[in-house]
């Protein structure tokens, strides 16, 4: 039952931090027609920042400043390259944005080193949020904090702790949703931006600086990048490797939430999350249920390979072949408009 | 107005050509004839096929993927399963055919992953070809039985009877398998440009709705030169398991697509020759760059951003666009320009490119001492005059760099106007 | 619902003999389609007997290039028949509409601008020379493709710029070749979208001559603005306000039509009725 409650919130937190990641990805996408190859190299550089600056002046302050400092970045990049292949058409823009994740890559290796930094998170956040005690009469008390002295090591007691650092991530990521939503639909640069989206030239023509609307939605969106890394970056690793991991599973999560909708990439985010989450901690095989209901294998069956993966070590796949799924059967994706 | 130079359908320039290309094949590895050189020419001709095969989907097609090397490397892990079944007795064919099995891997998961595939152009297609290529790459680390796990899967390509003396042994037979392979597939593929598919093809690159309207199924077309790009792609593993005798999980890896993505375009993806380019310069970079500099990727990730900002033709069309100029006779006048853009740009490079050895130098290799060594001269990263002198003649370089450019601009389109302007007067006559 | 459509000439006329009820190129049985909960196209009827050309007229945003869309396919309607030659074809992908015999061209140009005039031309008539996916043929070597590919762009005056990229010619020069393309493939039923729009009069007036050429025998719809050009080519009218056709005759007739008058020519020729009486 723990298992359940607490994969679940794990699987919802991870959803989030996709779709803190995603979102910002499909602002720039529907916004300029660029994908942002490089997204996933701005988390890096925001998890780097927010390591470097916490070790400064700590967690808190890093919180604030690397977004910010990520969201620069970003922004410099539109105004500086972006800008010039504009011009070229959609496939260059990708390319350049493709180009600058090698460079990246390889300026923060160069600068914080090949091997994996210690990014703690807040002294606040290190403990659990809350602990689910599963007592010894099988009854389920939830705890915020800690569990009492002595509870946890006491007999048949199993204490299933979740973490601060994910009930953390959750509570930034929801923010910045409502803040997102806000933004969009309430403010005037809200509405430029919305405008923007369909009719540039007429937008352009009433006064408005489209070229700045531009990078500041880049900049935004890779500051949106930066602050998922801060998070990510404390409460998973802090390594060169981040962002290709991260990086394939958002393009994913786009495609099959329907590129171009926010809704959509929220959908595929969570769906994607919860599906990865509840599979690494499955260890169940083909092999194992089969003879969990009682039927017998035979010898070629029990040594088979393909059956004697489990759940967990097919996890990494899931997410690919969610998207090979969708294309077949649904290829607009979950609540796709736009035709990309 | 196209800044290109054209060739005319002259049948003689065409034989040339070719014949050149084929005479370059046979003789280059008795003039660079040390072990290194004929490995490097061997991988440059199965680097050459692998990004011309490239190039049937970017520059033909208009298709960005970046998970080409599924194809390369499903065709290695096919033909070496094949080398090893032809070495243990079980099948009776030639080693100098075991390629064509790596074809027809390449072939049967283009059509098998193609269909999705290719349900979607553009951006999206460019995503979902990453996503496979991720499916794949993760996949190989599950099934170790065909992907051999961590250790990959190894081969013996000499087996069996010598023929004629050619046991494949010696690297130099292996570079004239790969050149023979190498001029085919070369010779088809530019073959393939010019039948009525490799047409549409390209007008579904440039319009892919009105190609709909002209009685053509876009997707289909789409899948159909997918299917052929993966066949020759496969066609360029099966080379590549013959020549390393070993296949590991990284020839499907996102790397090795970028890498085919990257160089395809620094030599030229709207060009037939350019990917060739490109495919030399993989090998080049992969094996010579990789060697003398530790801040190689970082050179590549910088000299492509800048060519997608300033020569999205890559380096074949400034080829065409100064054949053109010459063609015209104008060539001669902007030497002196292009030499003084060369040399600024080169003191430029040399500054900026001892700033960036000093920083590695003083990151990876610090424990190294404090001297590098860089172009002959001795550096040292810690002392302020090293950097000094680096930083004041990369900014020197610079300024005048911006000058010599402005001058070759202004000479530039002075030139193409009179081109042009030649053209159309020869058009009206 | 609008029911105007083309009543059949008495029986005793000998020219129209031939054609029996259900004889009609282009057929449209009240055709919708909706955006959302937006009605464009609110129940069109239309029969266009082969060989007549029509014009299709209407004020901004009635619904002309969107009816275009749907009888091409490329927009699917909500309901309602579109029959081309006696086949139903609602619901068809543009390429299998194009198989079956309608061609159309675009308003804004949309020719393959990185392949030359003829390279244009000759992707235009690969598929109805039944050419189809070949890679085993060499394009040089398809004489049938490359005569028609000349023939055409003598056609459409372009043979002195055989080689230029299409995207270097001009506008008129583009959309010369549009015509080009849009015949290439010998369909019998051509739908010209805006033909002549951004042209100065005299390209005009020339455009279309080159139009009449070529169309020659063929069945032919154009959305138009210009009247001077409506007027001169049209056998017929189709006159389209909010999404319904309200008349469909002769220009005469149309012109002559109060409901055409009062919803879309009603203001222009009052104004010069009432300058003709001012003299």
């Amino acid at each position: 039952m723990e298992f359940f409650i607490i994969s679940m919130l794990n699987g919802v937190s991870y959803g989030l931090l996709l779709f803190m990641l995603s979102s910002g990805l499909t602002l720039i996408f529907s916004m300029m027609g660029v994908l942002n190859f490089a997204h996933a190299s701005f988390y890096m550089v925001g998890a780097y920042i927010g390591y470097s600056v916490s070790q400064l002046v700590g967690f808190w302050p890093a919180l604030v400043v690397a977004p910010l400092v990520v969201g620069l970045l970003g922004a410099l990049f539109e105004r500086l390259t972006l800008r010039k292949v504009h011009k070229f058409g959609h496939v260059p823009e990708l390319l350049v944005t493709f180009g600058l994740s090698y460079i990246v890559l390889e300026l923060v290796q160069l600068i914080w080193g090949r091997t994996a930094v210690e990014f703690p998170p807040a002294d606040v956040l290190r403990g659990p949020a809350f602990t689910l005690v599963h007592h010894a009469n099988d009854s389920l008390e939830f705890v915020l904090g800690v569990a009492a002295q002595g509870v946890c090591s006491a007999e048949r007691v199993v204490c299933t702790p979740f973490p601060a650092t994910r009930a953390f991530m959750m509570l930034v990521a929801l923010l910045m949703l409502v803040a997102l939503w806000l933004l969009l639909t309430r403010t005037r640069i809200g509405l430029v931006i919305q405008a923007s989206l369909t009719h540039p030239e007429m937008v352009e023509s009433l006064g408005h600086n489209v070229p700045r609307v531009l990078m500041l939605v880049f900049g935004a969106g890779t500051g949106l990048a930066g602050l998922a890394g801060v998070i990510g970056g404390s409460t998973f690793v802090t390594e060169p490797n981040m962002a290709a991991t991260v990086g394939s599973v958002i393009f994913v999560v786009v495609v099959v939430g329907g590129m171009g909708s926010l809704s959509g990439a929220f959908l595929a985010s969570l769906l994607i999350g919860v599906l990865q989450t509840f599979a690494v901690g499955l260890d169940h095989s083909f092999i194992s249920v089969a003879q969990q209901m009682g039927l017998q294998l035979s010898e070629a069956a029990l040594n088979n390979s393909v059956l004697k993966l489990t759940l967990s070590q097919v996890a990494p796949i899931l997410p690919y072949l969610f998207l090979v799924l969708i294309l077949i059967f649904r290829p607009k994706g979950l609540l796709g408009t736009r035709e990309g | 107005m196209k800044q290109y130079y054209e060739f005319k359908p002259l049948n003689v320039g065409r034989w040339l050509v070719w014949s050149l290309f084929a005479l370059v094949l046979l003789v280059a590895p008795l003039v660079f004839s040390s072990n290194l050189s004929v490995t490097m020419l061997t991988q440059m001709g199965i680097a050459i096929i692998a990004c011309l095969s490239y190039n049937i989907l970017l520059g033909q097609g208009g298709m960005l993927s970046f998970g080409h090397a599924v194809y390369t490397g499903l065709g290695s892990y096919l033909a070496i399963h094949a080398l090893n079944w032809v070495s243990g007795g079980g099948w009776p064919i030639p080693v100098s055919l075991i390629p064509l099995v790596g074809g027809l891997a390449g072939l049967f998961f283009a059509v098998l992953f193609g269909y999705v595939t290719t349900k979607k152009a553009g951006t999206p297609f460019a995503m979902i070809t990453l996503g496979m290529a991720e499916l794949v790459f993760a996949m190989s680390l599950m099934f170790s039985e065909f992907f051999g796990g961590e250790a990959g899967v190894s081969g013996n390509r000499v087996v069996g009877e010598p023929f004629m003396g050619i046991s494949f042994g010696p690297p130099v037979q292996v570079y004239y398998l790969i050149a023979v392979y190498t001029f085919v597939c070369v010779a088809l593929m530019f073959a393939f440009t010019r039948t009525p598919l490799g047409r549409i093809l390209n007008a579904v690159r440039d319009n892919p709705e009105r190609v709909e309207f002209i009685g053509y199924n876009t997707q289909k077309v789409r899948y159909l030169a997918f299917m052929i790009a993966g066949f020759f792609a496969g066609i360029a593993g099966g080379l590549g398991a013959i020549n390393f005798e070993i296949v590991t999980a990284e020839v499907v890896g996102a790397a090795r697509s970028g890498g085919y993505l990257l160089f395809t375009f620094l030599g030229g993806a709207t060009f037939f020759f350019g990917p060739i380019i490109g495919g030399v310069l993989m090998v080049l970079a992969a094996v010579l760059l990789s060697e003398l500099t530790k801040a190689w990727l970082l050179y590549l990730g910088l000299v492509f951003l800048f060519m997608v900002m300033y020569a999205p033709g890559g380096i074949a069309s400034l080829i065409m666009m100064n054949l053109r100029v010459a063609s015209f006779g104008r060539l001669r006048e902007v030497w002196v320009a292009y030499l003084a853009l060369g040399v600024t740009a080169l003191v430029v490079l040399l500054g900026a490119g001892s700033m960036v050895e000093m920083i590695y130098h003083l990151k990876l290799d610090a424990a190294m001492g404090d001297e590098l060594r860089y172009l002959g001269m001795t550096l040292h990263p810690s002392q302020v005059s090293s950097w000094f002198g680096a930083v004041f003649v990369t900014l020197t370089g610079l300024g005048i760099f911006e000058l010599a450019r402005r001058q070759f601009l202004q000479q530039w389109s002075a030139i193409q106007t009179d081109i042009e302007k030649e053209i159309k007067r020869r058009e009206t006559q | 619902m609008s029911t105007v459509t083309n009543a059949p000439a008495a029986p005793h006329d000998p020219s129209m003999s031939h054609v029996h009820a259900g004889g009609y190129a282009l057929e449209l049985r009240d055709l919708r389609k909706s955006f959302g909960k937006t009605e464009i196209i609110r129940g069109v009827q239309l029969a266009v007997r082969p060989g007549e050309r029509v014009a299709i007229i209407g004020p901004n945003g009635a619904g002309k290039s969107t009816l275009f869309n749907l009888i091409s396919g490329r927009f699917e309607p909500s309901s309602g028949e579109v029959i081309l030659n006696g086949t139903r074809i609602d619901g068809k992908k543009p390429f299998e509409i194009n198989r079956l015999g309608l061609s159309r061209s675009f308003q804004i140009t949309n020719i393959f601008p990185k392949l030359s005039v003829f390279e244009n031309l000759r992707c235009g008539v690969l598929w109805s020379l039944g050419y189809k996916y070949t890679l085993f043929r060499f394009l040089a070597d398809l004489r049938d493709a490359n005569d028609r590919a000349e023939e055409l762009m003598k056609m459409i005056r372009l043979d002195k710029k055989r080689d230029t990229l299409a995207m270097n010619l001009t506008y008129a020069e583009q959309r010369a070749l549009e015509i080009g393309i849009t015949i290439a493939g010998g369909a019998n039923v051509i739908l010209l979208d805006e033909p002549t729009a951004g042209m100065s009069k005299s390209e005009t007036s020339r455009f279309i001559d080159l139009i009449r050429e070529v169309t020659v025998g063929k069945t032919l719809l154009t959305v138009e603005h210009d009247m001077g050009v409506v007027f001169g080519l049209a056998d017929k009218i189709a006159v389209v306000v909010y999404g319904e056709v309200i008349a469909f005759d002769t220009p005469e007739a149309v012109r002559a039509n109060p409901k055409v008058q009062e919803a879309y020519l009603g203001s222009v020729l009052a104004d010069q009725q009432a300058a003709e009486a001012g003299h």
